[in-house]
């Protein structure tokens, strides 16, 4: 699926997340954020920028995770994200979303 | 002579045991298992132990009966893994050097994890289902209750079975039909995921099934605390859900030994090659089961699976040939679904549960996906080929270690 964000064509899928994380930057970014009723502060990027290098080295994202990452606890991830912190916060980042384990 | 320990006589390691000693030559190898518990529970039976359904004997036997002879039992509490110098710390400072180490010392409920679930109401209004001593306590209670709010509650995963618990909520429902009293109680899942299960097509047919029972859902709940004294668990969302008795599956966490001896992850689970089943970390350590990081269910059938493929990578690792990356993460599971029936599910890392038939394709007789009175004498003949074949490691004919997609109503394929 296409999407336009900031002028531009986005590859997307069903749910709206990022298909290929090199079509993201900031802008896009704060697109998909104000779509979300969301306005990135520092801390959102700081949020963020986690998230990517957790996507990086291919590591699980999960709520316990957060709690032990040292940027943001939990209260302040649902406060910063609200209504389901987790797929909110990829969606913005531009990587998938995450999977449970099973 | 050459040694290999096994730390952990539940389901996996006995079954490795098994296998081994018939593989390995006795005149080169010792093989050792180590176990602090002399008993050796059914765990699947604990799902129906609340409900009166399974006595507590069917479910508990001597672990030492399913032990084969030639294998050193030792029942002695792990204090210690040293990897670095091959050797494993047992209580009152005895040691053991291995050549090769599996490590099968499975999962655990950590109830501590979470504020309030463990405190003052814990067994009297608290309970799990995932150790005997909960199951049992929770059959007490159950006898008696006389209905209100039941919530059925998972705390994060992963967890051992992701199914008992929607299984637990099915059954539950029966149980209070049969008692004539089902119009008193009402029944709640409350789940972190966002539907019933992990996976798409099952979650859709499942949801059904809770829908079609009254069961009601509340999904994307990530547990905060427990309230005790008020009676509600709490989420970050500050979402509350209230109840009279809560059946919660508590954080599942690998055995403390794992953390001691600094080997495993933020859940003390050590970190396994998903295919071969080596360590990351020492070639000469595996692991297996429940104590494993791999994104496979924990489960028996699953360690099953598992065991018949490493039991093939340890006589390669002995014989210096390279190791088979052959586990696909095969789970085949019956969910029981209330009066008498159950689903049967079998999927792996790559293919999710769908319909069809099985273990024949086209023929059965069990179906996949659908309930029916078939599925549901799987699961009852299941305790008796878990103690006479699977843990002893003989083979259940049919039913191959790798995942087949034939009879199989496959419709996409994720990754």
């Amino acid at each position: 699926m296409k999407k336009v964000l900031a002028n531009r064509e986005i590859d997307v899928n069903e749910e709206g997340y990022l298909v290929d994380f090199k079509q993201w930057d900031r802008e896009i970014c704060e697109c998909i954020a104000d779509e979300c009723n969301i306005v990135m502060t520092e801390k959102h990027w700081e949020v963020i920028e986690y998230i990517h290098e957790k996507h990086k080295n291919e590591e699980p994202l999960s709520i316990r995770g957060i709690k032990k990452s040292g940027v943001i606890n939990i209260k302040e991830f649902y406060n910063l994200f609200p209504g389901g912190p987790l797929k909110k916060a990829t969606l913005i980042a531009g990587i998938p979303k995450p999977k449970s384990c099973i | 002579m050459k040694n290999l320990v096994i730390l952990g006589a539940g389901t996996s390691g006995t079954m490795m045991a098994n296998h081994l000693i018939s593989k390995l030559p006795k005149r080169e190898w010792n093989i050792t298992i180590v176990d602090q518990f002399k008993t050796h529970y059914y765990q699947p039976g604990f799902l129906f132990l609340p409900f009166d359904i399974y006595t507590t004997k069917q479910v508990k036997k001597k672990g030492e009966k399913f032990i084969p002879k030639g294998v050193n039992y030792i029942q002695k509490k792990i204090e210690l893994i040293k990897p670095d110098e091959n050797k494993v710390q047992l209580e009152g400072d005895a040691q053991l050097d291995y050549d090769i180490l599996i490590v099968a010392t499975g999962t655990k409920i950590a109830p501590s994890e979470i504020e309030g679930m463990d405190g003052p109401m814990w067994y009297k209004n608290i309970f799990d289902f995932y150790t005997y001593e909960g199951a049992k306590a929770l059959r007490n209670k159950l006898r008696e209750w006389e209905g209100g709010k039941l919530v059925v509650h998972i705390t994060e995963m992963p967890i051992k079975c992701p199914v008992a618990p929607l299984e637990f909520a099915f059954l539950a429902d029966s149980f209070f039909k049969n008692k004539s009293m089902r119009d008193k109680v009402d029944i709640t899942y409350v789940t972190p995921l966002g539907g019933a299960f992990t996976k798409p097509k099952a979650t859709e047919a499942l949801h059904h099934l809770l829908e079609e029972k009254g069961i009601k859902e509340v999904t994307d709940f990530n547990i905060e605390r427990v309230d005790y004294e008020n009676n509600k668990i709490v989420d970050y969302a500050d979402t509350e859900v209230e109840y009279d008795l809560l059946v919660t599956v508590p954080t599942n966490m690998g055995d403390e030994l794992i953390e001691r001896s600094g080997m495993g992850d933020d859940l003390n689970y050590v970190p396994t090659n998903k295919a071969t089943l080596q360590t990351n970390d020492y070639e000469n350590i595996f692991a297996i089961g429940d104590a494993t990081n791999l994104p496979a269910s924990k489960a028996g059938s699953v360690a099953h699976f598992e065991a018949e493929i490493l039991t093939d990578n340890i006589l390669r690792y002995i014989k210096g040939e390279p190791l088979k990356a052959e586990f696909d993460g095969h789970a085949n599971c019956f969910i029981e679904t209330g009066n008498g029936k159950a689903l049967l599910i079998d999927f792996n890392y790559t293919h999710e549960p769908v319909e069809g038939t099985f273990p024949f394709p086209g023929v059965g007789p069990l179906k996949l996906l659908k309930e029916s009175r078939m599925n549901h004498m799987g699961k009852m003949a299941f305790r008796w080929i878990y103690w006479n074949m699977l843990i002893k490691g003989i083979h259940i004919p049919f039913v191959s270690t790798n995942m087949t997609t034939k009879g199989k109503k496959l419709e996409k394929i994720n990754n």
